[in-house]
């Protein structure tokens, strides 16, 4: 085992010494060809001799108790096997690397659309019958006296972050922007609904789930069925999408486990789709006040964001609104605080990109109307306010490519920042119009295990419980491992989503591929210096290529060094003080052209660019990859993707893919991206920083920018949906 | 999923026999009825399979064509008589749904479809449409979708469709057999309103089954199908209008309008027709045709915008179908 705590910097760029020349480079994702041709199997998928089937029923209150469950209304109805209610059943999912069950217990019920049951069946379509049928009585608390509207409740008080005087800053201030941001909540509505297959043999439980961080979920699962780690085992080896969704264990893995174990035989629970967006993981809807107060030339004196979001009772997690308000922008003046309002509607967890996605939308579109006030290209004024210090702590930024990611986006744009002024461009009943912002996300990494094994005939293994939920792991780690090892990357195989492999932090947070990442290099590092004690030399003399060492004037193919025998090392990555003593985050900046339907408010995206700072780049293909769907994603924060509940029972209505509006091909037009050249030392031993989540992180703000530059209509409320927009242009077709 | 049984109609008469059985639905492309019976909004204890009988073809009929209610949504949008002489129709169909559902709805199913009210869709919230006496869900609930035109204390739901809202500027007509003989049925008045049985939602007695649609005679002119929504493809109108418009000179000799998203059916008021008929196109023209078909309409809460929106839809096609200057 080789370890490695994050205690300072790593300047060596070891990868950029190495000779084999994969890594960065776009290769294919190696997944690829068994995705798209439908033979990869997902959690439900597999071919699971005897397996009986689950469908939840679930609650049609907003609070209150189960009095009784009628087993008796279905038993008798043909394949039928049981009707599992059990109080070990989580009623939500865990939250992002709880690593403890949820609340269990489906006999209390918190929100509307909360499985209380399992039918199981002989099929899929009697369990779904069964449970359409199963009779419940509830004892349902009074709707009124139940808050559902996070406005109309006292919330809980965040103390907040402050630093001098912010009315102050305001007042004294030249320039200044007030204004209050809403934006409604989101799914992550990933393709692949929750599912799971549980199965126990010799009192062991092996659950083929689709999951994020098996290593938390493990925990999670095990404490929920008061078991052992070591009698669980989960498998994801493919995820279709999680986006946050899958980060905690959810619903179906413990009651699938819990219906196994009663009814004697594999038991598979797939949600529907309703399910998936009633009983998963919500993103809060937020209302976010911004307050910039700035001197003439449009330098901030003043930063105010302040935030109300909501979650149930009793969940730690408020939507991190403010997060790169942080550190993104100076201003010495400063109040940041997220208040929570305790609300029954189902629990809110992450959905990509937690925080910012909603946060960098609003203070950006505030961005800009200080720009406007000031007089100054947009670029020039996010410029001018990127900080020499950390404006609350005594530590430096890392490496940070906010000032090149504005400039080169606004050149392969083709910015022009001069004249601002809104309805200039027309195209018949369109009105053309392009925005700015910045795009921020905080750094994050976790502890890491690897393990890389390397084969007579001159082959390696990777193994860690780490996931691919489309994001490209099976590509990078295996490029990771080919240019330390001297390996074609097709010739290193890549094993992951097993919690029988070591662990690591999965996929969250954006941190997977500098975590994980991280560990794979260490665990090849540890193999060099074997390698190159074989060759009797150092492992700094150590060329590896094309399956060939090399110290010096010695050269060996691997094959030959290994002797028949396999080698094999673990690295084990931990973060350090690097976390604390660094201010580290990944930045990008967004360019949009949009048009706006003069008499309908139909905003289509035209152009959309991106730029950003990942640190190292480890697969060219699949960063950009990520990167499109952060800015796809951010096209529907924008305009189309909003949650809607009915204010009586806090119900969501629009529990599909038909009625919640992701973008779909024709609302996404070519977009560009660019990837700024770095190297992040602070970040991790391989330099590379996150990159899924950046890239959703303002580019809706640039959206709503580009819709104020086109037609003169700020918006104030996201998504900016026609309905959004019409008063507006009614009143600026008046003006 | 309630466990059904199949049955394969053969022959007209058969279908006809056999839909008007108990707990029995016909199914054609099965795009919409197959969620439903999913999610068990719909629960046939038997399916009667109509897809073999002769009803898909597209043909010559009169002056006009005859459309076959087994005839896919794409095989109707892209037949040439079609493209050439009724593009109104083509358009409409291509702004509905996707590729893959086009190439499996038929006319007949898709006059036929549901409302996406997402109470009716969901058996755990009240709906008089899915279960008569529960009670409207929608009319204090969210409305984001609903009709602001000829609703009901009972229901405001819409009819979702864009194929049925050209028919009815083309004025079309729907083909009936049933065990009691033929008939036909203007596509106007196919759907009907709430009322007080909002579970009824077309004209259809118990075994009649659709066999066509008929168009008349092509009115030329501009042919225009505008779409009103948040995203540009798979996403259910917000408004939508469709136009069959012809100039003479200066005026306006044909008019055709009808819309959708508005109301429980494809929307079509003979005085908008008519007050547009015979005159010469201006913005003051076009305000009064708004106010005709917006002069009942009753918002509630999160569709109140589809007022306005249905108003800027109307003037804005108008515009494009005759050249006046806003």
């Amino acid at each position: 085992m080789k370890s490695l705590t994050m205690d300072k910097p790593d300047e060596r760029n070891r990868l950029d010494a190495m000779k084999q020349g994969v890594i960065g480079k776009p290769l294919d994702r190696p997944d690829g060809p068994i995705k798209v041709s439908g033979v990869a199997p997902y959690a439900a998928e597999y071919d699971i001799a005897n397996a009986a089937y689950g469908v939840f029923v679930t609650a049609p209150i907003a609070r209150g108790k189960v009095a009784k469950i009628h087993e008796d209304s279905v038993t008798g109805m043909d394949g039928v096997i049981a009707v599992v209610a059990d109080e070990r059943f989580t009623t939500r999912a865990a939250q992002g690397t709880a690593g403890e069950a949820p609340e269990q217990g489906p006999g209390e019920v918190d929100y509307w659309g909360q499985p209380i049951a399992l039918v199981v069946a002989e099929s899929y379509e009697a369990a779904r019958d069964a449970a359409q049928r199963l009779k419940v009585d509830f004892h349902a608390d009074d709707l009124a006296d139940i808050p559902f509207d996070p406005d109309a409740v006292e919330p809980e008080k965040d103390e907040g972050q402050r630093q001098g005087d912010l009315a102050h800053a305001m007042a004294e201030a030249v320039h200044s922007v007030d204004r209050t941001y809403t934006t409604h909540g989101h799914a992550s509505a990933a393709m692949e609904p929750h599912a799971s297959i549980a199965e126990w043999q010799d009192g062991k439980l092996t659950v083929h789930a689709s999951l994020q961080m098996l290593n938390f979920n493990i925990a999670e699962l095990a404490d929920a069925l008061d078991l052992e780690e070591d009698d669980v085992r989960l498998v994801s080896r493919f995820v279709g999408g999680g986006f946050g969704s899958k980060l905690g264990v959810s619903q179906d893995v413990v009651a699938a486990a819990i219906a196994a174990k009663q009814v004697g035989r594999p038991v598979k629970v797939a949600m529907t789709r309703q399910h998936v967006f009633q009983a998963i993981m919500r993103r809060s809807e937020s209302t976010q006040r911004l307050r910039l107060a700035a001197d003439a030339e449009g330098r901030l004196t003043g930063f105010g964001h302040e935030a109300l979001v909501s979650n149930l009772p009793g969940e730690d997690f408020a939507e991190p609104v403010t997060q790169s308000s942080k550190f993104l922008y100076g201003g010495e003046n400063r109040l940041l605080r997220i208040d929570v309002a305790r609300i029954h509607r189902m629990c809110a967890g992450s959905v990509r990109a937690p925080g910012e996605a909603v946060g960098m939308t609003a203070l950006e579109a505030a961005m800009d109307e200080l720009a406007e006030q000031v007089g100054i290209d947009p670029v020039e004024l996010r410029l001018r306010n990127i900080p020499d210090k950390h404006p609350t702590k005594d530590i430096p930024y890392s490496s940070r490519k906010l000032a090149e990611c504005l400039k080169e986006g606004a050149a392969a744009f083709g910015w022009q920042g001069e004249d601002r002024k809104p309805r200039q461009r027309r195209e018949g009943e369109w009105w053309i119009g392009t925005g700015v912002a910045s795009g921020s996300r905080v750094h994050n990494v976790e502890e890491a295990k690897a393990r890389v094994t390397l084969r007579p005939g001159g082959t390696a293994l990777v193994e860690t419980d780490m996931t691919d939920i489309g994001t490209g792991t099976y590509a990078i780690l295996g490029q990771i491992a080919g240019e330390m090892l001297g390996l074609d990357p097709k010739d290193v195989e890549v094993g992951l989503g097993d919690t029988d492999f070591p662990r690591g932090p999965g996929s969250g947070g954006s941190w997977g591929a500098p975590s994980s990442g991280s560990a794979v290099f260490l665990a090849c590092e540890a193999l060099r210096e074997e390698i190159a004690s074989l060759l009797k030399g150092e492992e700094g003399n150590l060329t590896m290529k094309d399956g060939t060492a090399v110290v010096g004037n010695t050269s060996r193919t691997i094959d030959e060094l290994l002797g028949g025998k396999e080698l094999q090392r673990t690295g084990h990555f931990q973060p350090g003080k690097t976390e604390k003593e660094f201010a580290a985050a990944s930045y990008g900046a967004f360019f949009a052209e949009v048009a706006v339907n003069d008499w309908t408010g139909e905003t289509r995206v035209r152009r959309l660019t991106g730029a950003f700072g990942i640190g190292r780049v480890l697969n060219e293909k699949t960063a950009r990859s990520q990167c499109l769907g952060g800015m796809t994603w951010a096209i529907g924060a924008a305009l189309t993707e909003q949650l809607l509940f009915d204010p009586r029972d806090g119900h969501l209505v629009n529990c599909d893919l038909a009625e919640y509006h992701v973008p779909v091909h024709r609302d996404v037009p070519e977009c560009e991206v660019l990837l700024v050249e770095e190297r992040d030392p602070a970040a991790s031993p391989i330099q590379a920083k996150g990159v899924g989540e950046l890239s959703m992180c303002g580019a809706a703000g640039a959206i709503a920018n580009a819709v104020y530059n086109a037609c003169g209509v700020r918006a104030y409320s996201f998504p900016m949906t026609p309905a959004v927009l019409l008063e507006g242009l009614v009143e600026q077709a008046k003006a | 999923m309630r466990p059904f049984d199949y049955k394969r109609a053969e022959r007209l008469e058969h279908a006809g026999q056999l839909a008007a059985a108990e707990d029995t639905l016909a199914i054609a492309g099965g795009t919409n009825l197959i969620d439903l019976m999913k999610l068990q909004v719909e629960t046939p204890a038997t399916l009667v399979d109509l897809n073999h009988l002769p009803l898909a073809g597209i043909e010559e009929h009169e002056d006009g064509l005859r459309i076959g209610a087994l005839a896919t949504n794409t095989a109707t949008a892209v037949h040439p008589r079609v493209r050439a002489d009724y593009p109104l129709l083509a358009r409409a169909i291509l702004a509905g749904a996707t590729q893959q559902l086009r190439n499996k709805a038929t006319t007949g199913g898709n006059l036929c479809q549901r409302t996406r009210c997402w109470y009716f869709t969901n058996t755990d919230q009240p709906c008089n449409k899915r279960e008569p006496g529960s009670g409207c869900g929608a009319l204090m609930g969210r409305a984001d979708l609903h009709a602001v035109l000829g609703t009901s204390e009972a229901c405001i739901a819409t009819y979702p469709g864009d194929m049925a809202v050209a028919m009815a500027a083309l004025d079309a007509t729907v083909e009936i057999a049933g065990e009691k003989g033929s008939r036909s049925v203007p596509l106007r008045e196919f759907h009907l309103l709430p009322g007080d049985t909002p579970h009824i939602e077309n004209v259809l007695e118990p075994g009649e089954i659709i066999t066509a649609v008929t168009l008349p005679t092509p009115v030329g002119g501009k042919q225009i199908y505008r779409k009103v929504r948040e995203r540009s493809s798979y996403a259910f109108a917000l408004v939508s209008v469709a136009a069959a418009l012809r100039m003479e000179g200066e005026s306006i000799a044909h008019a055709a309008l009808a819309f959708g998203g508005l109301a429980h059916k494809p929307w079509h008021d003979p005085r908008i027709d008519d007050l547009l008929t015979g005159e010469k196109p201006s913005m003051a023209l076009f305000d009064k045709a708004a106010d005709l078909l917006l002069e009942d309409a009753q918002g509630y809460g999160e569709n109140d915008a589809k007022i306005p929106l249905a108003r800027r839809a109307l003037t804005a096609t108008l515009i494009d179908a005759t050249g006046v200057s806003a």
